[in-house]
């Protein structure tokens, strides 16, 4: 039956007969495990094909839609976190199997003669996976997306002759960047660079068919293998080890999606993705008018040098163990790539961000939204109301979340005081005002958060009011200005600096008008918790 | 006697290849199929939001006569939640209840209209003729008219969501 297909697929396509003919290829004796790389990539190339298109399937491409849809595909799309992680993890490891493909052609000298096509074909690849990854980059339109490709944009800007034309192609004005930018970006990403990539790959692979996979000089008297299944079985197992990698930082090392693109956040300090932190700090030698050595001649030239390699080299082929010089060349070029990510690394800090993906609607609404909802809850309503977001609600009373009360805050707050509930604690005045004011008018995200919110946060609520926190403190656009807005407070100091501070603060903020408060230990993890809570 | 003993471990090394590139190869399909089924079918968390809006004075509805009315409603459409407008068919069927009906027809889709004259919603597409219950008198139609929540609170008539179908 099978055999029936293969030959009726063969007698009219040669489909079968041309994949057996690849299968069996004529490799060297020497080839091995040194040479898995080239396999990993194009599968690696095929993962980010696949999880791509299925991110594509869920995204906005415009500034805005596109944070709202990526939070969406993250936070309420099954499979939808995994998906971004192996996409995002998926480009780190390209970048890493890409490298590592040319350093091993390097060190083994197989780009001499007759593959020198071969090696420029795959040259022009790694700048298409760097340009994958620099374009895609700014696709989440968070914070450090928008605050990197505008670093990236006034870097390319600086090309001497062709830097207006530059800025032009990825429609900037050479200060900020739109909506113009980031069509271009998405355009190159998904439109351009894939087709591009692909055609190189087909490329590469044919001329490594047409030359052989290179031998070393001892394979002249060495019988020759075959493709399928010795090399092909080796190639599998490096993907599989390849794949289980990227499968376990896709589950473990979760990607956070940043706040919203700010351009008017200044605190934000960019940082680039970590394979483009050596150019970032090699940048930082250079000053002036000499900076445009350091951020396009040296890099344009180091690329020159990369094609021009085989030209360069153009000894006989000898064994690896003898290629001292390319060995060196390699070494160094590792050495200073290392060195100069591990100081890019410490002098310029992450920016902390809290994960958006994780956000709950309690960590955006007032202090007194989440109090007001405490008293809701301490006062027994729930038995007369239901607050169920799903479904119909059999309870007596009206449900609350559906629709705001009509009744005045003079009959909630006496309805309060009546309320069947005698068992529950009496509210007094002051929170019996606030909840009146907020079962009357509250906002959608305070409906979300009156089911969910945690109670252990409602307390921190409940011990901000108590203390009058708001009089001076905003938190979400509501409170008073004597003090610093709280929203981000976490993100700006650990718990320790905020625990300490609460109990003394003049010793951090010499003439505050803060008072000293004394909580005790369990009211000041709440209350701790709650402030590192409130997202910027 | 050497020869065949060399086509035997030939063999097995061979058989061996193949479980390697045939397991590894079907595990790795697997971990990327799994997912993008689960992404692509199951899809999104978070569903419609329960609440009713007032569509329209219970008062001034006629026992046994529809009225076609039109009230707002918080849609999330994927990553977006909006306000948008929503038209039901609404019958009054005694003192303290009413019905409200999804405005589109059961076979494809299409608007309905309500016929004053022979007291039927009729759709225009296929002739799917419906009583004022609900329910399928003729045509293609495959079930009665779709159904919203409805309640009655303060002399006002609510709108929900529609009732999930059986």
């Amino acid at each position: 039956m099978l055999q029936n297909v293969v030959q009726w697929l063969e007698e009219r396509t040669g489909i079968p007969g041309a994949l057996q003919h690849f299968l069996n290829e004529e490799i060297p004796h020497s080839a091995g495990w040194h040479q898995v790389l080239g396999s990993v990539a194009v599968f690696g190339f095929l993962t980010q094909l696949l999880t791509g298109i299925l991110l594509a399937m869920n995204y906005a491409p415009t500034p805005g839609d596109a944070y709202d849809s990526l939070r969406y595909i993250v936070t309420e799309v099954t499979g939808g976190r995994l998906i971004r992680g192996l996409h995002h993890w998926g480009a780190s490891l390209m970048i890493v199997t890409v490298v590592l493909h040319m350093l091993q052609a390097f060190i083994w000298g197989a780009y001499k003669k007759p593959r020198e096509a071969t090696w420029i074909a795959g040259v022009v690849l790694l700048l298409l996976t760097l340009a994958f990854g620099l374009s895609g980059y700014l696709l989440p339109w968070d914070n450090r997306a928008y605050w990197g490709t505008v670093v990236t944009t006034r870097i390319s800007a600086l090309a001497p002759g062709a830097g207006p034309y530059v800025l032009k192609l990825l429609g900037s004005d050479g200060t900020s960047i739109g909506v113009v930018t980031f069509a271009r970006f998405y355009a190159a990403h998904v439109l351009l660079l894939p087709p591009l990539a692909m055609l190189l790959i087909v490329l590469h692979i044919y001329l490594v068919r047409r030359h052989g996979v290179a031998p070393v000089p001892a394979d002249e008297h060495q019988p020759k293998k075959k493709f399928y299944p010795g090399q092909v079985s080796k190639d599998t197992a490096a993907i599989f080890v390849w794949f289980a990698v990227l499968m376990g930082m896709a589950i473990v090392a979760q990607v956070p999606l940043g706040h919203l693109a700010d351009p008017t956040d200044l605190s934000y300090v960019p940082r680039p993705e970590w394979y483009f932190l050596f150019l970032f700090q090699f940048l930082k030698f250079f000053e002036g008018p000499l900076e445009v050595v350091g951020a396009v001649i040296i890099p344009t030239l180091a690329i020159f040098a990369l094609v021009l390699v085989p030209f360069m080299d153009r000894a006989k082929m000898t064994a690896v163990t003898k290629r001292v010089g390319a060995l060196g060349v390699a070494a160094f070029a590792a050495f200073a790539w290392a060195g100069l990510t591990a100081r890019a690394v410490a002098t310029t800090p992450e920016t902390r961000e809290m994960d958006m993906a994780t956000i709950q609607p309690w960590q955006e609404i007032s202090a007194g939204n989440l109090a007001s909802i405490g008293y809701f809850r301490k006062g027994g309503c729930v038995n007369c109301h239901a607050i169920s977001l799903e479904g119909l609600t059999t309870s007596s009373g009206p449900d609350l979340t559906a629709a705001p009360s009509g009744r005045t805050p003079e009959w909630l707050v006496d309805h309060f005081r009546s309320s069947p509930i005698k068992q529950a604690p009496q509210l007094s005045d002051a929170e019996a005002q606030m909840l009146a004011v907020f079962v009357g008018k509250r906002g959608d995200k305070a409906v979300k958060a009156w089911a969910s919110a945690p109670q252990p946060a409602v307390n921190g609520a409940l011990i901000y009011l108590a203390s009058d926190c708001g009089s001076c403190h905003k938190i979400n656009n509501v409170g008073g200005d004597e003090g610093p807005p709280l929203n981000g407070t976490g993100e700006r100091h650990d718990r320790a600096w905020l625990e300490q501070h609460f109990m003394n603060p003049a010793k951090f903020v010499p003439n505050t008008s803060m008072p000293n408060f004394e909580f005790n230990p369990a009211e000041l993890k709440l209350i701790t918790d709650y402030i590192s809570a409130i997202p910027r | 006697m050497a020869k065949p003993m060399d086509q035997e471990s030939t063999h097995t090394r061979r058989s061996f290849y193949s479980v390697v590139i045939g397991g590894m190869g079907s595990l790795i399909a697997a971990a990327l199929a799994f997912p993008a089924a689960i992404y692509l079918f199951v899809g999104a968390r978070s569903g419609q939001r329960a609440g009713f809006t007032e569509a329209a004075s219970f008062a001034d509805l006629e026992i046994g006569k529809p009225r076609e009315v039109t009230f707002e409603r918080v849609k999330t459409d994927g990553w977006r939640t909006f306000q948008e407008k929503a038209i039901a068919w609404v019958v009054r069927t005694d003192a303290k209840n009413a019905v409200a009906y999804s405005a589109q027809c059961t076979h494809l889709g299409c608007a309905y209209h309500f016929e004053e004259k022979r007291l039927q919603f009729v759709c225009p597409c296929h002739d799917s003729i419906f009583a004022i219950d609900g329910k399928v008198l003729d045509g293609p139609a495959p079930r009665p008219l779709d159904r919203y929540h409805v309640r009655v609170d303060g002399g006002k008539l609510l709108i929900g969501n529609q009732i999930e179908k059986a």
